[in-house]
């Protein structure tokens, strides 16, 4: 990759999209050998930052290092005193000090991995594992992934995302990268989950789902957390999940070959129901799978190589 | 393996043809028919090429020992990239497809490369290979063996022994990746 | 004693006052007595053939004192004004304790004149602890040693349509004025940033332009209802502007203020994430820039004033929503103002000595500053070289903290003295010695 961080999908041009979508193909393979284990990063420490809880992000990057013969060390940080504010600096110091070349770092507040990784508190890759509500380029990466196999070269294919566009990284990150790789991304929600500016976005938005259904090549369900209706961005639960949620009778309007993804966790009966999240359509158990493959390719990629890009001979 | 990356500029350095196409076709003939020997018959054998060229000389060799043999032989390929111990010398580098046509357990598993050199991508090819199984042996074929090994390795089945200087470098072109003619070529060094 | 009466009297030699022809000004006890070409006296400071503007006034600073003395003192802040060639700060009252009865607004009033870097003249709370529920001892602090004048709940808005009326009809007993943070707050919860395009690409929550034009809006058409007057502080947007526009067609009595920060900087700075660009209101785009210029030099917008807003390191260097908002401002001021609306053609220095000195002393009624450069009139100068450059060295700051935007930025001009009722606060652009002072 070109940068030396992994913070925003937008960090991401097609080639480095697809040098990981690739990678994590090859990748892929290790899952089901009889060692589930490669050298290459053996003696590189990698550091699971949690500022906010995830146990599947977290134990996702944890395989994907270990897998990769990283020292893995988690560091959850929850509950310390990040209302503070030092917190962050202080521990990017400690984590100088013991050695990290790379912080995975899951944090509530926007930008914070974009922090640790310009402040030259350290000097390790940033690796951003979901930042408040701005982006998860991992995850998206691992959506991308998904697709690809079922729906082979995104060039063209019509993805819709619906829900909480608002307040969601993985739609941010999604749509950014979709759109690198020629996918044509459409963002169904109520006008109040939509963020304000989405009309510059390189993506179209629609507050209709119905309308969005019979073109998708995939639908991406996001997580609707209830409490948003306190806060009058929908009225009711129910209201919600009659305007966008994906029963049964919408899934079979979509084309036959369209799969049904969701980031989880889902809520089920709010923008998803049972059968759908269960049916043979749904690639939700997938998304696991192949998320350990695109995080050790994304950790390879960033430290399997020499820190500079200058590469003296090498002809063995 | 030759990375071509690491070819210098063609123009000011000169360059000698040791083995034209003709003579590469003889020498995989040859190694197929050592190989077979060797090992009585092609039963049990597995045949896997390193990438890049090396999975074409395996394929090459293949079509043939599926010619003597009367049967299809599937050669498979092995990617050695994360097992090297250079790569914190280079920039990370994308991986190439390995794929393994049948379980290694108790096969001959015979590893074909273009080039022996140092012998590190052998020695990075015999630990991938531990990590899918256990082969009952393993051999190697290249189809140049140029010196300067630098690790206990040696090939089984060699197309041709090439003493070089260090200052020079043995390039290898084939069709299937190079688009132009089989050879071997040594370039630079004393001229 | 007679360092001070070597001081009292001398002749600044080859100024020109308002950017106008060289003259040389005579400066007596304090006073200015003299104006005129080849004026002779023992003492002669050269001007360097620089301008000289009236003493600065600010009418938005924090200097932090009480509660906050690790972020700013009411000395270092007032240092910091004389080096940006202010000669009176307006204190802002969110001090811990809240400067709300005529005990804090004393105490800091005091500690100016104590330090005597520059007149530190303190504003009040408007309500109780800023708690927006109940109006604080206006009169008090109005009749005390202090003399408030200026009540302003800055940090907070009044958003309580009742005590806003309320206050502006009360302050008119002692010619006081109500300074507006404007700030709807239920519209800005949790907001970090403009709202726009980027606040939803970098996922942060957005601070929209109608939480402040709603809250000027209002006040306006109170002020016009209940006949008093209103300022509106540190205006940031087009739709802002044009509300005040319109107030002033309809003779409302309304003055306005922008800082220098929305004069020149923009949003996108925010894409840094670096907390250093957090202030409120938050840095808009470029049209709201444009149009806050238009208004300054249009006189929409009565005056520049700094928000001055020292924080410590450890509030600025952590994660954007932890951080906290704000920004020196006292010693790049007039440089930004020069840059941003003097060097491109919009206002002269004329207009910069009214936006920055007279009419901020108008609407704060303070006397003896923002006075005209005449003869009879209290000595608080300010002489500039607008044709240095300067590169902006945060530690080079006087200030306490290090919280400022322009960090390595050039900025035109030089503050080469500051006068204060004739005493140099600074010269030769650096301060005075203490003792001098006091």
């Amino acid at each position: 990759m070109k940068s030396s961080h992994l913070l925003s999908a937008a960090d991401l041009d097609r080639d480095d999209a697809l040098r990981i979508l690739d990678t994590a193909e090859e990748l892929l393979s290790v899952a089901q050998r009889p060692i589930k284990k490669l050298p290459t990063l053996r003696g590189r420490t990698v550091v699971n930052l949690f500022f906010e809880d995830s146990t599947r992000t977290r134990i996702s990057f944890e395989a994907a290092a270990k897998r990769l013969s990283a020292d893995v060390i988690n560091f959850s940080a929850k509950g310390s005193s990040v209302s503070k504010g030092e917190s962050l600096k202080d521990t990017a110091l400690t984590l100088q000090a013991m050695g990290a070349d790379a912080v995975v770092i899951r944090h509530p507040a926007s930008g914070a991995p974009h922090r640790l990784a310009t402040s030259r508190w350290m000097s390790g890759a940033v690796v951003n594992a979901g930042d408040g509500m701005h982006e998860h380029p991992t995850q998206a990466l691992l959506d991308a992934f998904t697709m690809c196999r079922h729906l082979g070269d995104l060039e063209g294919k019509s993805i819709t995302i619906v829900g909480d566009v608002l307040h969601s990284r993985v739609a941010r990150s999604n749509a950014l990268l979709l759109h690198t790789l020629g996918a044509d991304v459409t963002l169904v929600a109520p006008p109040t989950l939509l963020p304000v500016g989405v009309e510059t976005w390189p993506v179209a938005h629609s507050y209709d789902l119905d309308a969005n259904l019979e073109k998708a090549d995939a639908v991406m369900m996001l997580r609707v957390q209830r409490e948003r209706m306190n806060a009058s961005y929908f009225p009711s639960a129910r209201e919600y999940s009659r305007r966008f949620g994906l029963d049964t009778a919408r899934m079979n309007r979509m084309p036959e070959h369209a799969i049904v993804m969701h980031p989880g966790p889902m809520n089920r009966g709010m923008e998803i129901t049972a059968d759908v999240a269960d049916s043979p359509r749904s690639v939700i158990v997938e998304q696991v799978t192949n998320g350990v493959a695109v995080r050790m390719a994304v950790l390879y990629l960033l430290l399997g190589g020499a820190a500079d890009a200058d590469s003296p001979e090498g002809n063995a | 393996m030759v990375v071509s990356s690491d070819t210098p500029r063609p123009d000011d350095v000169p360059a000698r043809t040791v083995l034209d196409e003709q003579d590469i076709s003889r020498a995989l003939t040859r190694i197929t028919h050592e190989i077979l020997e060797r090992n009585r018959d092609a039963d049990g054998v597995l045949l896997l090429g390193i990438p890049t060229r090396g999975v074409h000389l395996a394929r090459r060799i293949a079509a043939r020992m599926s010619e003597v043999e009367g049967r299809t032989i599937t050669p498979g390929s092995l990617d050695v990239t994360m097992y090297r111990d250079d790569l914190r010398l280079r920039p990370a580098r994308a991986l190439e497809h390995t794929s393994i046509p049948e379980d290694v357990d108790g096969k001959t598993v015979v590893l074909i490369d273009d080039v022996l050199f140092s012998g590190r991508t052998i020695r990075a090819a015999l630990d991938a290979l531990g990590d899918l199984g256990r082969p009952r042996a393993v051999q190697l074929a290249v189809l140049v063996d140029r010196g300067h090994r630098e690790l206990p390795i040696r090939a089984d089945f060699v197309g041709k022994n090439l003493p070089t200087s260090l200052a020079e470098k043995v390039k290898v072109r084939l069709t299937e990746t190079d688009g132009e003619a089989d050879s071997v070529t040594i370039v630079g060094g004393a001229s | 004693m007679s360092e001070r009466e070597r001081v009292s009297t001398f002749i600044l030699r080859n100024v020109r006052p308002l950017g106008g022809d060289a003259v040389d000004i005579a400066v007596t006890d304090g006073v200015i007595t003299e104006i005129g070409e080849g004026l002779s006296g023992d003492e002669i400071v050269d001007g360097g053939g620089h301008l000289v503007l009236p003493g600065l006034v600010d009418l938005h600073t924090h200097l932090r004192e009480p509660g906050r003395e690790d972020a700013e003192t009411v000395r270092t802040g007032s240092q910091a004004a004389a080096l940006g060639g202010f000669t009176c700060v307006h204190a802002m009252a969110n001090t811990d304790p809240v400067a709300d009865t005529a005990g804090v607004v004393e105490q800091v009033y005091r500690l100016g004149v104590e330090h005597g870097y520059c007149d530190v003249q303190p504003v009040g709370a408007v309500t109780v602890g800023l708690a927006g529920e109940r109006l604080a001892e206006l009169g008090a602090m109005a009749t005390s040693a202090a003399g408030v004048r200026v009540f302003s709940d800055d940090g907070k808005c009044v958003s309580d349509a009742v005590l806003m009326r309320r206050a502006l009809e009360y302050v008119k007993a002692f010619d006081g004025v109500i300074a507006q943070h404007a700030q709807e707050p239920r519209l800005t919860e949790g907001a970090q940033m403009n709202e726009g395009p980027l606040s939803g690409e970098l996922g942060l929550t957005g601070w929209p332009a109608v939480a402040e034009e709603a809250i000027i809006a209002r006040d306006v058409l109170l002020a016009e209802h209940v006949g008093s007057r209103l300022h509106v502080c540190h205006l940031s947007t087009r739709g802002s502007v044009e509300i005040v526009r319109w107030a002033k067609s309809r003779g409302i009595d309304v003055t306005a203020e922008v800082t220098p920060h929305h004069l020149l900087l923009t949003d996108d700075l925010v894409r840094s994430y670096d907390p250093i660009y957090k202030v409120n209101p938050p840095l808009r785009s470029a049209d709201d820039v444009a149009a806050v210029r238009e208004g300054l030099a249009d006189g929409t917008i009565d005056i520049v004033a700094t928000d001055h807003a020292p924080h410590p390191m450890e509030d600025k260097e952590c994660e954007w929503n932890v951080a906290a908002f704000g920004m020196l401002g006292l010693e790049t001021a007039l440089s930004v103002v020069q840059q941003t609306m003097v060097d491109t053609g919009a206002i002269g220095w004329d207009r910069v000595a009214e936006a920055m000195s007279a009419a901020p002393a108008r609407i704060g009624r303070v006397s003896g500053h923002g006075r005209p450069l005449a003869v009879g009139e209290p000595a608080n100068l300010v002489v500039y070289d607008p044709t240095a450059r300067r590169t902006v060295e945060p530690a080079a700051s006087a200030s306490l903290s290090r919280n400022t935007p322009y960090a390595g930025l050039e900025l035109p001009g030089r503050v080469v003295a500051t006068f204060l009722r004739g005493r140099p606060t600074v010269l030769g652009g650096t301060l005075s010695p203490e003792g001098v002072l006091s």
